[in-house]
């Protein structure tokens, strides 16, 4: 049973809930997600990551990860 | 000359050279007409008048742009359809004396300074859909008929023997021609034509010269493409890029064109005569830059090429193998673009018209045949693009070097590689369940990675192999659906549900079973399925951005008009978003690239001299995105039942397919249609189909239904009078028609919404008759 003390470790990826891994950077992430897709856009909690601190800045626990995936393509 | 690039007069090509007898080719051709005309200046992107030929009767004439037709239809494809409209009856069929093949230009065809201005749009009667078919090519034509003096050139009628076509802008004339000596393969005839036409023997001045032609598979089939060429000073060869969807090729050769003749004296980079030439520059400067700092970390299609979307799309369970059953393979990495980099031809710029930096359009040179009538000869490949990458893998061809040979097969055949992939692969399906075998293919044994059978098909198509198996192949895959229902070889559901067409024309090359929004980017479109309308896999399947059936509806509104807009404009869609500025993430909606889209709207401005905002844009290509539903309409389609899209599209139809991604289709049985995990597990397999089968043909109803509210059509499909006069598309005889055929519609119980709404859900709108309030 559950303690009430221990506090649910999850994130949502683009609006599905996924387990939170500590010190995971968002550049482990998108590998996690399998997200190769280079043109894509990262907010943590609404406030947008730039490309080229995504090997640097970790996902914090709890928080709306929106990985935006731009079109190109077709 | 970019940094390592080899000088001009140090390459050699490497591929077969010919030796033809020129002059006695050209001393066969007998003149049938001539026709002399002023030469005059394009003004603010226009050349202010279209070429009219007629090959039954040999006229020749030209025809003014009025400033209304530029209005209401801008240019472009949007020209295409009015030409059309006046000139085609609601009965006409592909093959009938007065369909048109148009040929298009924009206001921004022939721009060097900004990238991807060298587009021209085709419009005709396709033979696979019986409706208009729009493809969008690069290549040197389109430039060239605009600074030959014309916006577009139109033709009808047949003629009684193989002609070309020469429009001389250099000496403004334009003639028709018998050639019964030239070669109909596509590699061979723009080679031989650019060399009879050209003015002075001289790399540069082959470049001022470009042929439009297809195959000799095209007059065999219902997939044949235009070939435009562009002739590459490096490679001294006839490269070409291909108007590819609904059969353009086709109309070409029973018209009994050989090829299409552009030629010019000199060109530059002005001479559209922009507006303003300032700001078009800066514009540009501004483009090239992003697209030279940042293409080599984004899409990186300076390099490979479309063909870096393969490893994206087998990532994304996106890439269609074996007919679509699956959206990766293990083996898919063997086509990945790093394999096709390896095959390039490196440092040379690789734009299919001048000013591109984008350089996409890549070739395999000196490539050795392996098969048919062109064996150990050496070719120039140009591409393999990713559609052609898909087709191999819906073919489960793995091998790089058989993908280049279909490729090339496809282009100097003149075979549309997406329609003949897309149905060798629903062939190889049928032939793995024994709807087909070796005896009722011709003695081909059709299947799945079989390359040779696969080439042999072509090799046969090309030969005009009166096979009844080929003959009916070679018309794609609707026919060949009724063909196997009709000798009922076959269960007719799982055939319908497994050839990849819609309205005829066969699928490109996305798997769409988990992205709805996508489906009704295939199938709630108006010339059939191709992505060209729109691609919303990421924003919808992964993304998770519109959710709801209305924020479907927004997308499948705007991208479509947005896309349409590049066709009225003479333009590429790759700069607009293969490519962002580094800041577009912190832009509002970064999936339209709002930077390149406002400018767009002052590229706009600045060669035609308007004063546009980026929601004229979208009402330019509202305009003749209605006119051409429309037209559908006209001609007996462009109704509900006409965007019926297969199963395959929607989800697996086979057990094989649902056990490959069991995990998937269990947690949506439970998690979309509120199953218990328990009852999913006690659940056959059948029964389970059959609830997601019942779950999206309903949803995509639904999508339909939003979608046709959205874009202000009936709930059967139908653009509504008050809409197109709301549009300024005023013309009576139009708004007569629809009202006719809507008021048919309500006859026969028609205009009712399609999805069936529970409880709680609500259709767009309960008043079925909306429309009439305006
Ligand atoms: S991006 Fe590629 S296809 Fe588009 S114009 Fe440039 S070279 Fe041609």
């Amino acid at each position: 049973m559950r303690s009430y003390w221990v506090k649910t470790v999850g994130i949502e990826v683009n609006g599905r809930k996924i387990d939170w891994v500590e010190n995971e950077t968002i550049k482990q992430l998108l590998r996690r997600m399998r997200y190769t897709f280079p043109l894509v856009v990262v907010k943590i909690n609404q406030k947008v990551i730039l490309r080229k601190d995504f090997p640097d800045v970790v996902v914090p626990d709890n928080s709306r990860v929106d990985v935006i995936h731009m079109i190109s393509g077709g | 000359m970019v940094d390592g690039q080899i000088p001009v007069e140090e390459y050699e090509t490497g591929n077969t050279k010919h030796k033809w007898n020129l002059k006695k080719i050209k001393s066969s051709h007998k003149v049938l007409a001539e026709y002399d005309y002023k030469k005059s200046e394009i003004k603010n992107g226009f050349a202010n008048r279209t070429l009219y030929i007629n090959l039954g009767t040999n006229q020749i004439k030209e025809k003014k742009i009025t400033e209304d037709m530029k209005k209401k239809f801008t240019g472009g494809r949007g020209f295409g359809l009015k030409l059309l409209w006046d000139s085609i009856k609601p009965t006409t069929h592909w093959d009938s004396e007065e369909n048109n093949l148009i040929i298009t230009t924009g206001p921004f065809c022939g721009i060097t300074q900004y990238p991807g201005c060298g587009k021209s749009l085709c419009l005709t009667i396709s033979p696979s859909t019986d409706i208009i078919c729009d493809s969008n090519v690069g290549g040197f034509f389109g430039p060239y008929l605009k600074f030959s003096g014309f916006d577009a050139v139109e033709i009808q009628g047949k003629a009684k023997e193989d002609v070309v076509i020469v429009i001389d802008g250099e000496k403004g004339k334009i003639s028709i021609e018998t050639a019964p000596l030239e070669e109909t393969d596509s590699h061979l005839v723009n080679e031989q034509l650019t060399h009879m036409y050209v003015s002075e023997d001289s790399e540069g001045s082959r470049q001022n010269v470009s042929v439009v032609s297809a195959g000799t598979a095209a007059e065999h089939s219902y997939w044949g493409c235009l070939n435009f060429s562009f002739w590459d000073i490096r490679r001294k060869v006839a490269r070409m890029k291909q108007a590819g969807r609904g059969g353009l090729g086709t109309v070409l050769r029973d018209k009994k064109i050989k090829a299409v003749v552009a030629k010019v004296e000199k060109f530059s980079g002005l001479q559209n005569n922009p507006a303003d030439p300032g700001s078009l520059a800066k514009l540009g400067t501004k483009i090239h830059r992003e697209i030279r700092d940042l293409d080599r970390y984004q899409c990186n299609m300076r390099t490979v090429g479309t063909g870096h979307l393969v490893e994206i799309m087998d990532e994304y369970d996106l890439l269609p193998t074996e007919n679509y059953r699956f959206g990766s393979f293990p083996k898919a990495s063997k086509i990945y673009s790093p394999n096709f980099y390896k095959l390039f031809t490196k440092v040379i710029p690789d734009g299919c018209w001048h000013g591109c930096t984008m350089a996409c359009a890549k070739t395999v040179d000196g490539f050795t045949v392996m098969t048919g009538p062109y064996k150990g000869q050496k070719v120039t490949v140009d591409g393999p693009e990713y559609e052609t990458l898909g087709c191999g893998a819906n073919m489960s061809l793995w091998d790089p070097l058989w993908i280049l040979e279909f490729n090339f097969y496809c282009d100097t055949y003149g075979l549309d590689t997406i329609s003949t992939g897309t149905a060798i692969a629903f062939y190889m399906e049928m032939y793995e369940y024994g709807i087909l075998n070796k005896e009722r293919c011709d003695g081909l044994e059709l299947c799945f990675g079989n390359a040779e059978a696969a080439l042999e098909f072509m090799h046969r198509i090309a030969r005009g192999d009166k096979g009844e198996f080929v003959g009916v192949a070679a018309k794609g895959i609707r026919r060949v659906k009724d063909w196997l229902i009709e000798k009922e070889w076959g269960d007719k559901q799982l055939i319908e549900d497994t050839g990849m067409e819609s309205k005829g024309l066969e699928y490109s090359e996305y798997v769409t079973k988990e992205s709805l929004a996508m489906q009704g980017g295939y199938g709630l479109t108006l010339k059939g399925p191709q992505h060209d309308e729109a691609w919303l896999i990421f924003m919808d399947m992964v993304n998770n951005a519109i959710p709801t059936f209305a924020d479907k509806a927004e997308a499948l509104h705007y991208f479509p008009m947005w896309r349409t807009w590049f066709g009225l404009n003479g333009l590429c869609k790759l700069p607009w978003n293969d490519v962002e500025p580094v800041n577009n993430a912190e832009a509002d909606d970064p999936s339209k690239v709002p930077e390149h889209v406002q400018n767009y709207v002052e590229l706009q401005n600045a060669i035609t001299g308007w004063n546009v905002n980026k929601e004229e844009l979208i009402l330019q290509s509202e305009r003749c995105y209605n006119w051409q539903r429309a037209m559908n309409v006209w001609m007996g389609r462009g109704r509900r039942k006409d965007d019926w899209i297969p199963y395959r599209s929607m989800g697996p139809v086979t057990k094989m397919e649902y056990v490959s991604r069991k995990e998937r289709y269990d947690k949506q049985l439970v998690e979309i249609l509120g199953l218990s995990e328990k009852e999913v597990e006690d659940m056959d397999i059948e029964k389970k189909m059959k609830l997601l089968y019942d779950y999206k043909q309903d949803q995509y109803q639904k999508l339909a239904d939003a979608v046709y509210y959205r874009r202000g059509w009936t709930p059967n499909g139908v653009p509504t009078p008050q809409k197109m006069k709301q549009l300024g598309m005023d013309e009576p005889k139009m708004l007569k028609m629809i009202q006719k055929k809507i008021d048919e519609d309500e006859k026969a119980g028609l205009n009712v919404w399609g999805g069936k709404y529970k409880r709680g859900e609500n259709p767009p709108s309960k008043d079925l008759d909306y429309w009439e309030k305006g």
